[in-house]
């Protein structure tokens, strides 16, 4: 504990799920993540009473972590874009069941097949249920490795506190780099307790389900008002944002994940030419930080949002400043990262 | 401080170990270090290349796109990162497989003929040490010591001999190179 390691992302998310006790991982190889399927696979085969799968389908994979996540134990699967389409009908399913997991999307440039540099083209299939029905995820968007590390262990805890699964969104870029990480002793933290719902096995007490579905409309709605409920705690209690700068910034930027430390660097090189950048960088990007970004907004009026998408974040961005402010958007996609010079210049054309 | 630095060359060239001993190197002595590997449809000898940064301060992008320092261990790699290297960089170059001029004036460049010291050394794969250990003593951007450090932590568990034909390679490397 406490000692400093050069890990790569992918491999500090493997790492940083076992030590939060997650014991059952299925998934289905795809880059630019492979690698934590490969961690996972090389420690938990190892270990006793865990399971590694190298599912036949993305679709088996999250199956099995619907069914692992009935036992009540600690399951996780991982992906990047098209494999995470396929288990849209599972994360769904998994939501209704209100079943606890983690689920890590390390995004590549889409659509289709795309390729397999970064991109962050995922976040509407993240933030606003990807599969049919009325449901949201918990999604984490992790700035560093150690960032991916300390998410990914709040990721099982916040899965477990509202039973709702919960999504780390990454991107290659993230993913493939290493940096220096440690892993911190955490507070221990009140979890509801797990046993009167988890399936164990009926011998000697009442059948219990864990069912995705209710064929009574009445008693399906039911289901829906009891989970639009839970979202509406997470939305009070769970967000969370990096603010860097706000004060007497000439203009804000809104960016996530790995773009925001692009726009972190360029912060540093456009006050040395006397321009002052403010940042807002959500981490949770459901729930999303709206105060903060309606606040800023309205104070300061010239807001730029930075994706690698051609504007998904944009959306919520503008939602949260209501028509206050100038809302600008600058986007690469398709696997390209956008420079510090690139968002430099766009920041100045705003300035003007 | 912060020290951008690219290594290129081609696939089986050890490209991705340098530049991990770099950055594992900058974290022992305490400094905020990144590694990118490019990654990508790459064949079989094709090239490879990696960033390290290594930042007395939080580490923005992660995205060199002007080296203060190019490693280009072969040919394309030099054509390739040549044009991008900051003004008063530094172009090391392995002389055994690059036989054209540096084009650049303004640029300091050291040639060292990696492949021939690791071939009489009697291991032609130490030819990234070579180079690493002249990158050092030349840039300062860790302590040979803290590399060597670094060294023994990424090949724990490898045979001592490879250790000690690696630890050499980086000295004579460095032996090549005025302070």
């Amino acid at each position: 504990m406490g000692e400093k390691m050069l890990m790569k992302g992918n491999e500090a998310i493997g790492e940083a799920a076992i030590r939060a006790g997650c014991r059952f991982y299925f998934g289905y190889p795809i880059t630019p993540q492979s690698e934590l399927t490969a961690y996972m696979a090389k420690k938990l085969l190892k270990m006793k009473d865990a399971a590694f799968v190298q599912a036949e389908s993305e679709i088996a994979a999250i199956s099995m972590v619907y069914g692992a996540a009935a036992t009540g134990a600690r399951a996780m699967t991982s992906s990047s874009g098209p494999g995470i389409s396929l288990k849209q009908e599972g994360i769904s399913y998994l939501a209704c069941a209100e079943l606890p997991c983690v689920i890590v999307n390390i995004q590549r440039g889409g659509p289709g097949l795309g390729s397999i540099q970064p991109g962050q083209a995922d976040y509407f299939q993240a933030t606003k249920g990807g599969g049919h029905g009325d449901y949201h995820l918990i999604v984490l968007a992790p700035s560093s490795v150690q960032e991916l590390v300390d998410l990914t262990m709040d990721a099982f805890d916040l899965a477990d506190k509202y039973t709702n699964p919960a999504m780390i969104l990454g991107d290659g870029l993230i993913g493939q780099m290493m940096e220096a990480v440690e892993f911190k002793e955490r507070k221990k933290i009140d979890l509801p307790d797990k046993e009167g719902w988890i399936l164990t096995g009926c011998k000697g007490r009442e059948k219990k389900y864990i069912v995705p579905f209710n064929l009574d409309p009445y008693e399906m709605e039911k289901i829906n008002l009891k989970i639009q409920e839970k979202y509406k705690k997470i939305i009070e209690k769970e967000i969370r944002y990096e603010a860097i700068n706000l004060d007497n910034a000439d203009l804000i930027v809104v960016a996530y994940g790995t773009v925001a430390r692009i726009v972190k660097t360029v912060i540093d090189n456009a006050k040395k030419e006397g321009i002052n950048i403010g940042l807002i960088r959500p981490i949770t990007l459901f729930p999303f930080p709206e105060k903060i970004i309606a606040e800023t907004s309205e104070k300061i009026n010239k807001v730029l949002v930075v994706e690698m998408s051609y504007g998904q974040m944009l959306e919520d961005v503008k939602l949260a400043a209501n028509g206050k402010a100038e809302i600008n958007f600058y986007g690469r996609a398709g696997g390209v990262v956008p420079t510090q010079f690139e968002i430099l210049t766009e920041i100045k054309k705003y300035l003007t | 401080m912060l020290e951008r630095i690219i290594i290129s060359g081609f696939g089986g060239q050890g490209i991705m170990l340098m530049g991990r001993l770099l950055a594992y190197a900058g974290m022992l002595e305490g400094k905020n270090v990144a590694w990118m590997p490019s990654y990508g449809p790459e064949m079989r000898g094709g090239t490879a290349n990696c960033t390290v940064l290594i930042s007395s301060k939080e580490i923005g992008s992660p995205i060199v796109s002007h080296p203060k320092i190019l490693i280009a261990m072969n040919q394309p790699s030099l054509d390739k990162f040549e044009p991008n290297v900051s003004e008063n960089g530094l172009i090391i170059l392995n002389d055994s497989l690059i036989e054209r001029e540096v084009n650049r004036d303004d640029v300091s460049v050291i040639r060292i003929p990696a492949d021939d010291i690791a071939d009489k050394l009697g291991n032609s794969r130490a030819a990234n040490m070579v180079v690493l250990g002249a990158c050092v003593k030349k840039s300062k951007v860790v302590k040979m010591e803290t590399i060597f450090k670094a060294l023994e932590k990424t090949l724990a568990g490898r045979n001592q001999d490879l250790i000690n034909l690696n630890k050499e390679a980086l000295k004579q490397g460095a032996e090549l190179v005025e302070d």
